[in-house]
């Protein structure tokens, strides 16, 4: 089976986060593997084992996504792609992101393609649903099981707690939820394998693209972090007064009411 | 089609560090992949081994999850050659490695530490290739985890006083005593054992043998009850009539106190570097209370004998850092490294040491509760100026050094 997966390098929001000139600061900011990205790695090896095959990481970003890459190769993918765009976009969304990988995919025989639900970045949940149609094939979004029998599937679909049993066939894209699994630490023995597997780098005119096929249509007009939490106000005195103060700040000070 | 190689990318990143200056004189950062490799492992102890410390502290237990998790990691094979399974790092990483370890509680650390350390090092120091095949591959994976069996009650730092016998018998040695103080004794299955094999000689009548613990004769002991270090158990074991095959000799015979003392001076480093963790695990620790505690008003950390405590723990933190990775890589470099590696072992566990001291100052009362970690790092650090050579055998070893030195010059 070919196997692909769609891998986003983002930054670690379990660390301080700083916003300036409407956008994020890369430095000191620690990047990670999308951790939904981590559910579709995991996946696609324990696929791969139980059905054979071959599992190829895909990446778009720039030199330093070789880290995230090289992860998923210690945790045990076969084969790495990055398609640095680096030094050609300027800017990009998720039709830039979809259209790239479109190209990337033309002359490709993939069986599976598996990438995250979300980025936590930006959480827009398009990029794979997007290819899906573009490449013309299935997809399923947040899957929490998936079973593979020959060229049929069956998927578990988290849908706002329930759960939805999909049937659909290969070729096929999905999207993967928390639940799928429980992504593996990469060993240390596998990080010293990683570093003899293929990782290729390609740049967008390798995939015959120019700047001007992949121009994002969205603009991002402002980017700024969630307000502070305040600290609670605590109220006191009699019971009847402090409900008619209650009411008071809901109308006046909140708008609420 | 483009298709660029990582050595490409090495080469750029090694001309940066360049900046024009010419040769590179002095370079104290670590490679790409020593990096790589204690991220995650950094990663690994941050969400898996530290959040249950104070399960570990409780119930004198490692629980097995994290035990078999640490073995999935690869950790138990670190000072194993590629070819036997292992991971085949130089000093240098292992010390980066152990630096991470240091980082959490110290019986998990120790056990990682003493398999790693004592416990295989001999195998892989001194092992014939028949002993290399059978052990080394069940170490790296960590299904057999090493011990190491020196300390009897008459031998401690006197350690050619040993009493335990090996007599040869056929192809066998029989061996009979008591050995004390083993660090995974209990879970321990392969263990590298001094006996003495011709009591006229001393020191030189000592023989290594490499004994499991399913030999007929082997018996454990009581487990000891530590000061800290709980999870990790040492215990007594008894050899009686103890048979371990004439094959199970390692290096040669008459030379097992030679064979220990390198065991030991081989794991000086790594044991710096894993009190180095400990100490910036502390710092860690002191900084961020010392911001949220307030006293007179304003956080203790604008006070400025807090400061200065906070800032004598770094000195001591960043001297240790730089001997400890300096010893490394002459190691690495296979230059003699035995006073350094002495004073690496000595220093780390003073630093450790007085590190605590500071941070359970810093805390004050807290800093004394069971319910906090700091009295714990207090109490694990009390062994490292104790065991695998005392801080006076390593000021002995030390000032051997320098006489010898001495004496060389002067010819």
């Amino acid at each position: 089976m070919n196997i692909y997966v769609l891998l986003k390098k983002t930054f670690d929001t379990e660390e301080k986060i700083a916003v300036s000139g409407g956008k994020i600061e890369d430095d000191g900011a620690e990047f990670i593997i999308n951790p939904y990205d981590e559910y579709a790695v995991e996946e696609a090896i324990n696929q791969r084992d139980a059905h054979g095959g071959e599992v190829t990481v895909v990446t778009i970003g720039d030199e330093d996504s070789e880290k995230q890459l090289r992860t998923a190769l210690a945790m045990g993918a076969d084969k790495a792609v990055l398609i640095n765009t680096e030094d050609d976009l300027e800017d990009g969304d998720q039709f830039t992101t979809a259209k790239i990988l479109e190209a990337y995919f033309e002359d490709k025989e993939a069986d599976l393609i598996l990438a995250g639900n979300v980025a936590i970045d930006e959480a827009s949940g398009q990029v794979g649903p997007r290819l899906a149609e573009y490449l013309g094939i299935p997809y399923v979004t947040t899957i929490t099981d998936l079973k593979i029998d020959g060229e049929n599937a069956t998927i578990e679909k988290d849908v706002e707690g329930d759960v939805e049993i999909i049937e659909t066939s290969l070729p096929l894209l999905v999207t993967c939820q928390q639940g799928l699994n429980e992504p593996r630490y990469p060993s240390l023995p596998g990080i010293m394998k990683a570093k003899k597997k293929p990782l290729e780098e390609l740049e967008i005119d390798d995939l015959d693209l120019e700047e001007e096929d992949v121009e994002p249509k969205t603009k991002t007009i402002e980017i700024f972090l969630p307000p502070e939490k305040e600290a609670g106000k605590v109220l006191e005195g009699e019971v009847s007064d402090q409900v008619k103060e209650l009411v008071s700040l809901l109308k006046n000070e909140k708008k609420v009411l | 089609m483009k298709v660029r190689k990582h050595l490409l990318k090495r080469e750029k990143h090694n001309l940066k560090i360049d900046k024009g200056q010419g040769d590179v004189i002095m370079d104290f950062s670590f490679s790409e992949d020593i990096e790589f490799l204690r991220s995650n492992v950094r990663k690994f102890v941050k969400d898996e081994v530290e959040p249950r410390a104070m399960e570990i502290e409780e119930n004198d237990h490692i629980p097995e999850d994290i035990v078999e998790k640490s073995k999935e990691m690869g950790l138990f094979s670190l000072s194993i050659p590629e070819e036997y399974g292992g991971l085949g790092l130089d000093m240098v990483g292992k010390c980066a490695i152990y630096e991470e370890l240091g980082k959490t509680h110290n019986g998990y650390t120790t056990l990682i530490g003493a398999h790693t350390g004592i416990g295989t090092v001999g195998i892989v120091e001194l092992g014939t290739e028949e002993q290399k095949q059978k052990y080394l591959p069940k170490m790296a994976t960590g299904e057999w985890i090493g011990a190491f069996a020196l300390t009897e009650p008459s031998a401690g730092s006197n350690a050619a006083n040993l009493k335990t016998t090996a007599v040869k018998k056929g192809d066998k040695y029989i061996l009979n005593g008591s050995k004390h103080y083993i660090t995974n004794a209990v879970d321990g299955h392969v263990f590298t054992v001094m006996a003495v094999t011709d009591s006229s000689k001393g020191a030189k009548g000592i023989t290594s043998f490499i004994v499991e613990k399913d030999f007929p004769g082997f018996v454990l002991g009581s487990v000891e009850q530590k000061m800290g270090l709980r999870g990790s158990h040492s215990a007594e074991l008894f050899f009686e009539d103890m048979e371990v095959p004439a094959e199970n000799v390692l290096g040669e015979e008459g030379r097992g106190y030679v064979n220990a003392l390198k065991i030991l001076a081989n794991g000086r480093a790594g044991l710096a570097a894993r009190n180095l963790g400990s100490s910036e695990k502390l710092l860690e620790h002191s900084l961020s209370y010392a911001k949220e505690r307030e006293q007179f008003g304003n956080p203790i950390l604008e006070v400025q004998a807090v400061q200065h405590m906070l800032a004598d723990i770094s000195m001591q933190i960043e001297t240790l850092r730089a001997l400890t990775y300096r010893v490394a890589w002459m190691s690495d470099q296979k230059m003699r490294v035995v006073k350094e590696a002495a004073i690496a072992k000595l220093f780390g566990s003073e630093v450790y040491n007085k590190v605590a001291d500071l941070a359970v100052q810093i805390h004050g009362g807290i800093g004394y509760m069971k319910d906090y970690p700091i009295e714990r790092y207090f109490r694990d650090a009390r062994i490292t100026k104790i065991y695998e050579g005392t801080s006076e055998i390593q000021r002995n070893i030390i000032a051997g050094e320098l006489i010898r030195e001495l004496k060389k010059k002067e010819g």
